[in-house]
């Protein structure tokens, strides 16, 4: 009570407005400009307190009108997105999406970057990546069940190998030692290669919840005289001004920032995870939200704009690690596993005394206010006194110039017509082994033999094939998720490298039996203040947009992570999709590995021309060139709902889609599937195209399926009526037999056991043949690819 | 018959454990709580897998020390079954109640696969169901499960009886290549002296269901039900 009193002597005198501390810096230009804030941006701020900002309401300002908080150069963009369907239960502008999968229950699930800290310290930027999502998750409610990770490196040969390797190692380790700790299994995700991600990897986690309906909470702090918790660990100078660090972009000075990078602790996430759903399931709070980038200030914000309130904090009682923190520090610090919680008033007792079961704190740091200012004070004194909403809700858009670059309109009008097989193709099973033992494409069960993929004993299907499946336990469904995202493509044809990141992500779900029902995308790109990064920006989201419409998946939320540049430019645009889809029934669960012997095996879909972009213009040629496939989002439909009855029939007993490699890969993934039990195929194709093309082309739109022979006229019959070409290219051979492809102008004839071991060896005979040189990696020139 | 689950601070497989318990056998099932003395009556303990108190200091060690473990120590004194799994393997072996130790995997890596085992002894409590040189399939995720003991003390498991499980290949060869963590002499599972107390690092609560790819880990489960309804 104490505190509301004082709260409406201040009201009254209307004098609240920030001191300068003793010791801050003076605000000058310069300080400002550090602070990531424009001139004009500046004028703002001043426009909206009526006075200079003290250093503590800069450092405020500055980080939740970051890119990373306020979206300002993609906000009119996400505008444009679909984001509802009768199924969707909680859309964008929460800690994460939510939707409806039956029978009661809800899946709460989210995807988000930490580029910039694995950049420069992978172990640790990677696994407090994951922690962080882990926390949008559970606040809402729902018990994590699985993590994906979308990861993006380097080359693993050539001159850069072996920095490369030492971030790779570094974020896979990061993410497996936090998973596997907290005990939520990480069950796939998608690792590409490429020379553009040098010294800027990419790692975005995804992470999925499940809930009963009932009990999904949102972050928004409500009722005025409310308690405002602390909770969870202690506030440290750690990763002060992350969120400022995320939103420029990496340079040699970086590696200067490593303290930046915030430090994880997956015992106490797992403590605090099991406290907090203790929490909302209790009933003493209202609100709940990870003190995530940019911290206190941001989650104590954010809480308050949704509940159109105001904050009362005093910052002396956050519990602190370390002595002598200023407000500054404190507020900006984004020490790892934390939460703010907004308890109903007189409850404070018993959420301490759950937080206390977990061995963790609690502490009434503040209280809900009716004014709808946001204020934070030193022992009484007021530092930060901002109005709440035009520091939430204010931060400046812009809608930049964009423009393509001509070096890839160039690069788009280049036609494979003219290309000449290399020398080495004449063995024609030359430019197939050397797809298979490509790093994008080969196995990445180096990768995932890291994650504890079973804990939990949902995981119906694990890493290594086209989506994840979960069961959902008491029912008959299950759910099915996966990531996706070719950023060759995006950079070609952004709109509709956009398009077919989406298209693909449903297409791999339905292999597996489910309904395709929501995404949530994480936005990678460079600095959009390039009109050429802008023009992939805005012609990615269009596509996404577009494709999200047709195939009927809104986009729940997600992250946009910009700036992702190395001296030598910026990455390629990345917008990775995590999707969630339903499957009805656990018999309608299918798997990419072919069967039996004997079955059928169909195509679906057209083979056409489309070297563009492909995976074998690279690994053979070294040629990133071409434009991206097409895609017609009305055909992928119809091939997508055709297959999913079919599938729902029981006619189909394995089902991959046609990816990076075209399908003689994926003619080998899905005959050696199961490593130990590789079953031989026998294919013919007669298909008028020049070979590379037949075989490697990535044409969108093509599924590989296999089938019981006697089904086969039915399933063609089938698919014929939904207007998708359907033809049997061959035959499921013995286990341990040949690997067969027979094409007009020439024949690949294969033992099983070599295409076993070149796809299943050719990341761990990169990464395990030497150690890694930890030292040579960081003294290395680190941005330079 | 009454089974106990203990719940220490980073436990993450007791659920697991505790649905297994429950699908399988049917059975009362109890969770216990790690700074507890109570071991409400049950008749078997299982320590689950996870990182127990973070593993901070080495796997299992500050667990080991925990209020509930005098109980369970004391428990098994009195002839009480006990499992441990994966971390309660570990926190066994902390708490001397089983010889050895284990060390971090040879490759320094955490592994997470299905792996094969071979079953060397068909006794009372915990491999009865099985059949000696059955082969079973069950999921390992760990990063410290590298069995190592002092020489003599593994000829006396040997000469005793006392290794339930090794690693193998399906065709139940015991061979270098089928052992995902470099233990000694391939052992993934084994008991005290007098039988009552078995430590393995595979995950029998993960096969007990074949939507999830094996059902071979029913049978430890059973071997305890059979033996506690036989006394």
């Amino acid at each position: 009570m104490l505190f509301i009193n004082s709260l409406l002597k201040d009201i009254e005198e209307r004098k609240l407005a920030g001191e300068a501390r003793p010791g801050d810096p003076e605000i000058t230009p310069e300080l400002v400009a550090e602070h990531g804030l424009s001139e004009g941006e500046f004028e703002q701020i001043l426009g909206i307190l009526g006075r200079t900002p003290t250093f503590t309401e800069l450092g405020v300002f500055s980080a939740m009108w970051s890119e990373h908080c306020g979206y300002k150069n993609s906000k009119p963009l996400l505008r444009t997105l679909p984001t509802q369907a009768p199924w969707v239960l909680q859309g964008p502008g929460e800690n994460a999406g939510v939707i409806d999968v039956g029978d009661g229950l809800a899946v709460a699930f989210k995807i988000e970057s930490h580029n910039h800290p694995s950049a420069v310290e992978p172990y640790q930027g990677a696994a407090t990546g994951v922690g962080g999502i882990l926390r949008d998750v559970f606040t809402m409610g729902a018990r994590p069940i699985a993590v994906l990770n979308s990861l993006r490196f380097g080359e693993l040969d050539g001159p850069s190998a072996g920095r490369v390797r030492y971030l790779f190692a570094g974020v896979v380790k990061g993410i497996g030692d936090y998973g596997n700790c907290v005990g939520i299994p990480t069950v796939g995700g998608e690792v590409f290669f490429d020379a553009s991600y040098e010294g800027n990897p990419l790692v975005n986690a995804m992470a999925i919840g499940l809930m009963k309906q009932e009990d999904l909470i949102t972050a928004i702090a409500e009722g005025v005289g409310n308690p405002i918790m602390a909770v969870g660990s202690r506030t440290g100078r750690d990763g002060i001004h992350g969120a400022t660090f995320a939103s420029a972009e990496l340079t040699h000075e970086s590696e200067a920032k490593r303290p930046m990078v915030q430090v994880g602790d997956p015992f106490t996430e797992k403590l605090l995870l099991e406290a907090s759903l203790e929490l909302i399931r209790s009933g003493h709070i209202v609100g709940i939200q990870d003190m995530g980038a940019a911290g206190l200030v941001s989650s104590s914000t954010e809480m308050a704009a949704r509940g159109g309130t105001g904050v009362d904090i005093e910052i002396t009682r956050v519990p602190v690690r370390e002595p002598n923190m200023t407000p500054y520090e404190i507020l900006l610090s984004e020490t790892q596993e934390r939460m703010l919680v907004v308890a109903k008033e007189g409850r404070e007792e018993e959420v301490q005394a759950i937080l206390r079961k977990w061995e963790l704190e609690a502490e009434t740091i503040g209280r809900v206010t009716g004014s709808g200012r946001y204020v934070i004070r030193e022992q009484g004194r007021i530092v930060v006194d901002i109005p709440g909403e035009p520091l939430v809700t204010g931060c400046p858009t812009y809608t930049r110039e964009g423009r393509e670059s001509e070096r890839v309109t160039e690069l788009r009008a280049w036609s494979p017509e003219g290309l000449r097989p290399r020398d080495e193709e004449q063995d024609p099973a030359w430019a197939f082994l050397t797809l298979l033992d490509s790093p994008t494409i080969a196995s990445k069960r180096w990768v995932y033999e890291q994650y504890d993929s079973t804990v939990r004993t949902n995981t119906v299907v694990g890493p290594g094939s086209d989506a994840a499946v979960l069961r959902l336990r008491g029912t008959r469904r299950a759910i099915a998720v996966t990531t996706d995202c070719n950023g060759r493509y995006c950079y070609l044809n952004p709109y509709r490298g956009g398009q077919i990141a989406v298209a693909e992500a449903a297409r791999n779900l339905v292999c597996t039996g489910a309904l395709p029902r929501a995404v949530t995308d994480n936005l990678n790109f460079g600095n959009p203040l390039k009109p050429e990064v802008y023009h992939q920006l805005s012609e990615a989201v269009r596509g996404i947009g577009e494709a999200c419409r047709v195939l009927e998946t809104p986009v729940t939320g997600g992250n946009v992570s910009l700036y992702n540049e190395n001296p030598a430019g910026a990455i390629y645009p990345t917008p990775t999709i995590g999707m969630v889809g339903v499957i009805e029934d656990l018999d309608h669960v299918t798997t990419a590995g072919v069967q039996n012997e004997g079955d059928a095996i169909v195509l679906l879909g057209s083979n056409s021309d489309e070297l563009g972009g492909s995976e074998y213009l690279k690994a053979v040629h070294g040629i990133v060139a071409g434009d991206a496939p097409a895609l017609d989002l009305l055909a992928e439909k119809r091939l997508q709902q055709s297959l999913l009855e079919t599938i729902r029939f029981g006619w189909i007993r394995s089902a991959h889609d046609l990816a990076e490699g075209g399908l003689a890969v994926a003619l080998a993934e899905s005959a050696i599937a199961d490593e130990a039990n590789p079953l031989g195929v026998d294919v013919e194709l007669d298909d008028a195209l020049p070979p590379a093309a037949l075989l490697y082309g990535e044409a969108q739109s093509r599924v590989l399926v296999s089938c019981v022979g006697g089904d086969i006229d039915r399933v063609l019959a089938h698919f014929t009526s939904h207007g998708v070409e359907a033809r049997q290219i061959g035959r499921v051979g013995p286990a341990g037999g040949r690997f067969r492809v027979t094409t007009p102008d020439l024949v690949i004839d294969l033992p099983i056991a070599t295409i076993v071991r070149t796809y299943y060896d050719a990341i761990p005979r990169r990464m395990d043949a030497s150690p890694i040189d930890v030292a040579t990696a960081l003294d290395s020139e680190v941005y330079v690819p | 018959m009454k089974i106990g689950v203990v719940t220490f601070p980073g436990s993450n497989c007791d659920y697991d454990c505790y649905k297994a318990s429950r699908d399988v056998l049917s059975a009362d099932t109890v969770y216990l709580w790690h700074g507890d003395h109570d071991l409400a009556d049950v008749d078997v303990v299982f320590l689950p897998g996870g990182f127990s108190y973070g593993d901070y200091l080495r796997a299992g060690a500050i667990a080991s020390l925990s209020p509930i473990m005098q109980e369970v120590r004391a428990f098994a004194e009195a002839g009480g079954p006990v499992v441990g799994i994966c971390n309660g393997f570990q926190i066994l072996c902390e708490a001397g109640m089983l010889p050895g130790a284990l060390i971090r995997n040879r490759s320094l890596k955490f592994r997470s696969k299905p792996v094969h085992l071979r079953v060397e002894r068909s006794v009372p409590p915990f491999t009865s169901a099985y059949a000696v040189g059955q082969v079973l399939r069950f999921p390992i995720a760990h990063g410290e499960g590298c069995y190592v003991a002092p020489e003599d003390e593994l000829d006396r498991l040997q000469a005793e009886g006392l290794v339930l499980f090794r690693y193998c290949d399906p065709g139940a060869a015991v061979t270098e290549a089928a052992n995902p963590n470099g233990s000694v002499r391939n052992i993934a599972g084994i008991t005290n002296a007098r039988g009552n107390v078995l430590g393995m690092m595979p995950h029998p609560e993960r096969a007990v269901d074949s939507l999830l790819g094996s059902v071979d880990g029913i049978g430890v489960f059973q071997s305890v039900a059979e033996h506690l309804v036989g006394t």
